[in-house]
């Protein structure tokens, strides 16, 4: 049995968090910057199913991002709200972590207590909270770089250890920011396959933003078309494709095109 | 799975500048050491020779320039009868007091100025027009306040060290990336833990640089305060030095006191500052 099945095995047995629904009601985003009014988000309304895995797909500076931030509670909508669980959110909570971009690994401290960290604030005893971390660095092929420093890692490798980060915390839903946005397409097609078997294990909510078409459709249930600034949701497709997703899957590539040409007549109009 | 153990390894190669110096290059870099040590050594035989041709030249007398050999009599006799000894003791005790005062005030002040505005506008002006006056300023002030002792010299290494201290921890905490307390905080840190485990662990590489220009002014403040009050101190020394008009005791002590603040440079802020900026990753 190769390692990634042993691992995303154990992830299925330790794991006990599933996905949650998330409702967005109404939401807006304004910011004020210099005085002047920009609006980023322009009324959104959402239904995410438990354990859906959804992409937001749309050009940069589009708004998707706020959106994923307000859901986060990192930001604060200007009106609308936001319902996790049942719950309208109020601020963070562990329960729904958000991977950024730039991976945003602490540099002092090594991949190991990075990965303890959201344990530690919920106060693992270090023990256990080693065990627990071992469990994910070993989930994302990490094994043997427990002592590295973020600035010995590579881009792909600190990807790994804030995904494995998020995970130990055992969140109900992920939300990610371009998070392979700065990685090279090699390295982004073995993270997909990677984070595609996390999610199969694990049946978490999912939402992922991307400016990418392809990984869009490779990862999504469904895939949420937003136009350009002030950000709103243009369409909602439903990716009905067979899983693991193969990239040079003909259905796919098929579908990409025909996202390429909504995505242009949205940016033309 | 699909992937082959071979081709996972591809992709957990870290990145290649950053790795561990390799053998080749870090022998050469011993034997570039070597070179500069020896430069070293020659540049200051050479030196000690001028010295003591220019002491034998008969230009100045001797009891007012002596050369590197008196100089050394008044070393060996300083140990020999304790005096350096405890000079160096009473110098560092008072060191240590003021400075570790300075570092616990600089902490907080440093961190309230850096997070909190209003404390920005008010208090940290008024630091940093502070930090303009040299500490030694403060001495008159403090001989009224406290007398002329030990606690008018802790105060004005406090005083010396304090302003750089605070200005560093600020410049630290300011300069956080917002990044990552917005990632701790979304991994559930709140309260004091974002401060212990985020905003200052962040800030230390700009913390070390305000430590250890604190300590330079603290060392300095020290030193001005010990020549004008009268103890067991190094300062002392050279003033008592002066006072017998032993020239060769002044020399011997100035050099202990290079010494002292080179070995203390080296030996705790030079490795702490080096560690930081390694797992930083600041040295490429």
């Amino acid at each position: 049995m190769s390692q990634t099945a042993t691992a995303t095995l154990q992830t299925a047995q330790t794991s006990t968090a599933r996905g949650i629904p998330i409702q967005v009601r109404q939401v807006t985003k304004t910011f004020s910057t210099r005085g002047r009014e920009v609006e980023a988000l322009q009324t959104i309304d959402l239904d995410i199913q438990a354990g859906e895995f959804v992409c937001l797909l749309g050009p940069s500076g589009c708004g998707k991002s706020t959106l994923l931030n307000i859901i986060a509670g990192l930001d604060m909508p200007s009106s609308g709200e936001v319902i996790a669980n049942g719950q309208p959110v109020k601020g963070t909570g562990t329960d729904r972590v958000l991977l950024f971009q730039e991976a945003a690994l602490f540099p002092w401290l090594d991949v190991e207590h990075n990965v303890e960290f959201g344990l530690r604030q919920m106060g693992m005893p270090a023990v256990e909270r080693a065990k627990v971390a071992q469990r994910y660095i070993d989930l994302v092929h990490l094994t043997g770089f427990e002592q590295s420093y973020v600035h010995q890692l590579s881009g792909g490798m600190r990807q790994r250890a804030a995904i494995a980060r998020a995970l130990a915390i055992d969140p109900a839903a992920l939300l990610m920011d371009e998070p392979f946005g700065a990685l090279d397409a090699m390295t982004r097609d073995l993270l997909h396959h990677e984070l595609e078997q996390i999610w199969l294990q694990t049946s978490k909510t999912i939402l992922f933003v991307t400016h990418n078409v392809r990984e869009a459709i490779a990862l999504g249930d469904r895939v949420l078309i937003f136009s350009p600034r002030p950000g709103r949701i243009v369409r909602d497709i439903r990716i009905d494709l067979g899983r693991p997703r193969q990239l040079e899957d003909h259905a796919l590539v098929d579908l990409a095109s025909e996202m390429v040409a909504v995505l242009r007549q949205e940016q033309g109009g | 799975m699909q992937l082959t153990q071979s081709k996972r390894e591809e992709y957990n190669t870290p990145s290649s500048s950053t790795s561990q110096p390799s053998p080749g290059p870090s022998s050469l870099a011993n034997r570039i050491n070597l070179s500069t040590w020896l430069r070293r050594i020659v540049f200051y035989l050479v030196l000690l020779g001028l010295w003591e041709g220019l002491a034998r030249s008969g230009i100045w007398p001797s009891y007012l320039f002596p050369g590197p050999f008196d100089v050394l009599q008044s070393l060996i006799r300083g140990f020999q009868k304790g005096t350096f000894v405890t000079g160096i003791l009473v110098s560092l005790k008072c060191l240590a007091i003021g400075y570790l005062i300075s570092l616990s005030i600089g902490l907080v002040l440093g961190l309230l100025i850096g997070r909190i505005k209003a404390v920005a506008d008010t208090v940290g002006s008024l630091v940093l027009g502070l930090q303009a006056l040299p500490s030694v300023c403060w001495l008159p002030l403090a001989i009224l306040w406290f007398g002329l002792n030990e606690r008018a010299i802790i105060f004005v290494v406090v005083l010396g060290a304090l302003f750089s201290i605070t200005l560093g921890v600020e410049a630290g905490v300011k300069n956080t990336p917002p990044l990552y307390l917005r990632a701790a905080r979304n991994l559930g840190a709140r309260g004091f833990a974002l401060y212990s485990q985020v905003i200052l662990p962040a800030a230390l590489p700009a913390i070390l640089t305000g430590l250890k220009q604190g300590w330079t002014f603290a060392w300095r403040s020290l030193m001005a305060g010990e020549l004008l009050y009268f103890s067991l101190s190094l300062g002392n020394l050279l003033q008592t030095g002066r006072d017998l008009n032993d020239a060769s005791q002044v020399m011997a002590v100035m050099i202990v006191i290079i010494v002292v603040g080179v070995t203390i440079d080296q030996s705790l802020f030079a490795p702490f500052e080096r560690r930081v900026r390694e797992r930083w990753g600041l040295n490429q």
